[in-house]
């Protein structure tokens, strides 16, 4: 076996950017996708099953809430948690949906936002894989529309009351905590609701065709009593689940990219070994159209990424450059993905080839943590001052 | 070369280990030689910490987890090596060691030897570990040379290293199966590949080893003058280079009823059966 992988897909030369630690984080989580995600995930996506199984050793290298800082966590720059991101996604969308989720959407809104005592509690077992967290905002009704949830608390005596569905939730029956967000008085809060809480049950989304490797749930909030010290004290409306959902964006927008590169390294390798007529099909002029504008799409997609690390390192990345980051990375992704799959003709739709796995994969991740068009219309009130979403 | 376990309280068993580890060219480029200096062409090629020597390390890291103790890396390399070195600190070795210069371009195997040997007397180590060759030359020659000039035991092919007491316990591989070996402390010993599988280094690793020390010595520093290292201290010189022979053509049997008898044939005419 190696200790390392082939080089990345770095057109650019980006790598020479990077200090030497975010160089040997890559490197090392490049290592672990190739040695314990590629060789298994075509199963898990074609059964349906999720790659648990590489969760330990994501935690024992300190992946989750790795850009955080205290807490056991591991304080990296945020250049190095996109990387991450990026070679977590080269091996599959739902691997890196976990670290986002367990990272970004749980990890970072109690570090932000939870009591000191919340913080002790929950964070260096989420750290360590001792806990699974899972994100609880999206509603069978409200999507794109968080505001107008209906899942509500209230206050009875020392507990809240929480009542409502949460739909589309990753890890939603494995997790130990669900961070759910709920509307108290007409305001947005943040509970941390723990397993086994009375009147609390998840199930599985099932018939999937997309994320196959990755858990998706729905929870059922049923007069479930939580006590009073779950509640998230330092935020209060939409800035809660928004922020979180910032986080993890920058996450997805560095991870399309890796989802990207593996769909255009297989086009590539396909073309160059597939005869066709008198030669290779990367020797005829249409395809190498599609593969020079898979590269350059890819390329441009990684420049944009790694300034919005150096802006968000900065502290100076606006949810709006994210939405730039986070629409157009995705998008791309998806299109690579559709060139991919048409150069390896009908190879292109089997699990033999990680093509298609990615393809349908993306057609999650256009429309998930916002979707392209929300981005875009984010994009759109930032240059007109004027709002279009109703 | 070292401290003798035996002048320590018997229960007391942690071991300092050095593991010497060589940088190779990443596995994914094919290895060229310049036809001129007849030498591994290594400017402009990326390089990674040698695989074979990434287990060797981890075996380290193993037996001082169980008895305590320290991890070393001791490496002889270009200037960019740290950065190897560095990846096996972030595996969890405590300090490195590069032996770096000029003068030492060209070294043989032996010219090698003495220049790592030179840098481990200067530490106090209770055990070297080795990966049993390189994967990028693959000679194989160093281990049983560094081992005479720090005169100590060599023992090869482990497939499973213990310390018991003050004695290092060693399963052998070999042709036809295993061998169990020990020696006192201190010893070296070279690990098959497969032994282990090399840990992936953690955030905090990687973090950390930006810290730790990494020393370089130049071949002065560890006491080697020019004419025992490098191009004019080699004994061994490299006449030709030249790639492998393609091969023949293989033989194709048609089996017409009589296949196993061809194929019985043909081996008995290569002296097989």
């Amino acid at each position: 076996m190696s200790v390392s992988s082939p080089p990345p897909l770095d057109f650019l030369g980006l790598r020479d950017l990077l200090s030497p630690e975010e160089r040997m984080v890559a490197d090392a989580v490049r290592r672990l996708v190739d040695e314990r995600v590629i060789p298994v995930i075509g199963q898990h996506f074609e059964r349906g099953t999720s790659l648990l199984e590489v969760v330990p050793e994501m935690a024992g290298m300190g992946l989750f809430g790795m850009h955080l800082q205290g807490y056991g966590c591991a304080g990296m720059s945020s250049t190095a948690y996109g990387l991450v991101c990026q070679e977590l996604e080269r091996g599959d969308s739902g691997v890196r949906s976990f670290c986002s989720v367990q990272g970004s959407l749980v990890m970072f809104p109690i570090r932000a936002f939870g009591s000191e005592e919340q913080k002790l509690r929950w964070l260096p077992k989420m750290a360590a894989g001792e806990v699974i967290g899972c994100f609880g905002l999206t509603e069978p009704d409200f999507g794109s529309n968080p505001a107008g949830m209906l899942t509500t608390a209230r206050k009875d005596g020392g507990s809240y009351v929480i009542n409502g569905r949460k739909r589309w939730i990753t890890n939603g029956t494995i997790a130990d905590v669900a961070l759910v967000w709920a509307k108290l008085d007409g305001k947005i809060r943040g509970f941390l609701v723990e397993k086994g809480a009375p009147g609390f049950t998840s199930y599985e989304i099932e018939h999937k065709m997309s994320l196959r490797a990755s858990i998706t749930a729905e929870l059922i909030f049923e007069d479930c009593r939580v006590p009073e010290d779950s509640m998230l004290p330092d935020v209060e409306g939409l800035r809660g689940p928004l922020g979180s959902l910032n986080e993890a964006r920058f996450g997805i927008l560095w991870g399309a990219l890796g989802a990207a590169a593996a769909c255009y390294e297989a086009a590539l390798d396909y073309a160059t070994n597939r005869v066709q007529f008198s030669r290779p099909i990367a020797g005829y002029q249409l395809t190498q159209e599609k593969l020079v504008q898979m590269l350059t799409e890819i390329s441009k997609g990684q420049l944009l990424a790694y300034r919005l690390a150096q802006l968000k390192e900065a502290g100076r990345c606006t949810p709006a450059q994210i939405s730039m980051g986070k629409m157009n990375n995705v998008r791309q992704a998806l299109e690579v993905a559709r060139t991919a799959r048409s150069i390896l003709g009908a190879n292109g739709i089997t699990l033999d080839y990680p093509v298609i796995r990615h393809l349908l994969n993306l057609e999650t991740v256009y429309t998930y943590e916002g979707t392209n068009e929300i981005h875009l219309l984010t994009l759109g009130r930032e240059i007109t001052g004027i709002s279009a979403f109703e | 070369m070292a401290r003798h376990l035996l002048t320590r309280p018997v229960e007391w068993l942690f071991v300092n280990i050095a593991v010497c580890a060589k940088c190779v060219p990443i596995s994914a480029v094919t290895i060229e030689i310049d036809p001129t200096t007849k030498r591994v062409k290594r400017e402009g090629v990326s390089h990674e910490l040698d695989p074979a020597a990434a287990s060797a390390v981890e075996e380290a890291l193993r037996l001082v987890e169980a008895h305590g103790g320290e991890v070393t890396v001791v490496t002889m390399g270009m200037p960019n090596a740290v950065d190897e070195i560095r990846k096996a600190l972030a595996m969890g070795a405590e300090r490195g060691v590069l032996i770096s210069d000029p003068a030492l371009a060209g070294s043989d195997t032996l010219g090698t030897a003495k220049a790592l040997a030179a840098a481990i007397k200067k530490g106090q180590y209770d055990m070297v570990i080795c990966a049993t060759e390189s994967t990028d030359t693959y000679s194989g020659l160093v281990p049983g040379q560094l081992a005479e000039l720090l005169g100590v035991a060599a023992l090869t092919f482990a497939k499973k290293v213990k310390v018991e007491g003050s004695k290092a316990v060693v399963r052998r591989q070999t042709d036809f199966g295993y061998q169990v070996v020990e020696a006192e402390l201190p010893v070296l010993i070279t690990v098959s590949s497969g032994i282990n599988e090399p840990r992936y280094p953690s955030l905090k690793g990687i973090m950390g080893a930006k810290r730790k020390e990494i020393a370089t010595y130049s071949a002065a520093d560890v006491g080697l003058s020019p004419d025992q290292v490098g191009e004019s201290g080699a004994r061994e010189k490299v006449l030709t280079v030249g790639k492998p022979p393609t091969r023949a053509q293989g033989t194709v049997v048609t089996d017409e009823g009589d296949g196993g008898v061809k194929i019985a044939d043909f081996l008995a005419s290569l002296k097989v059966l």
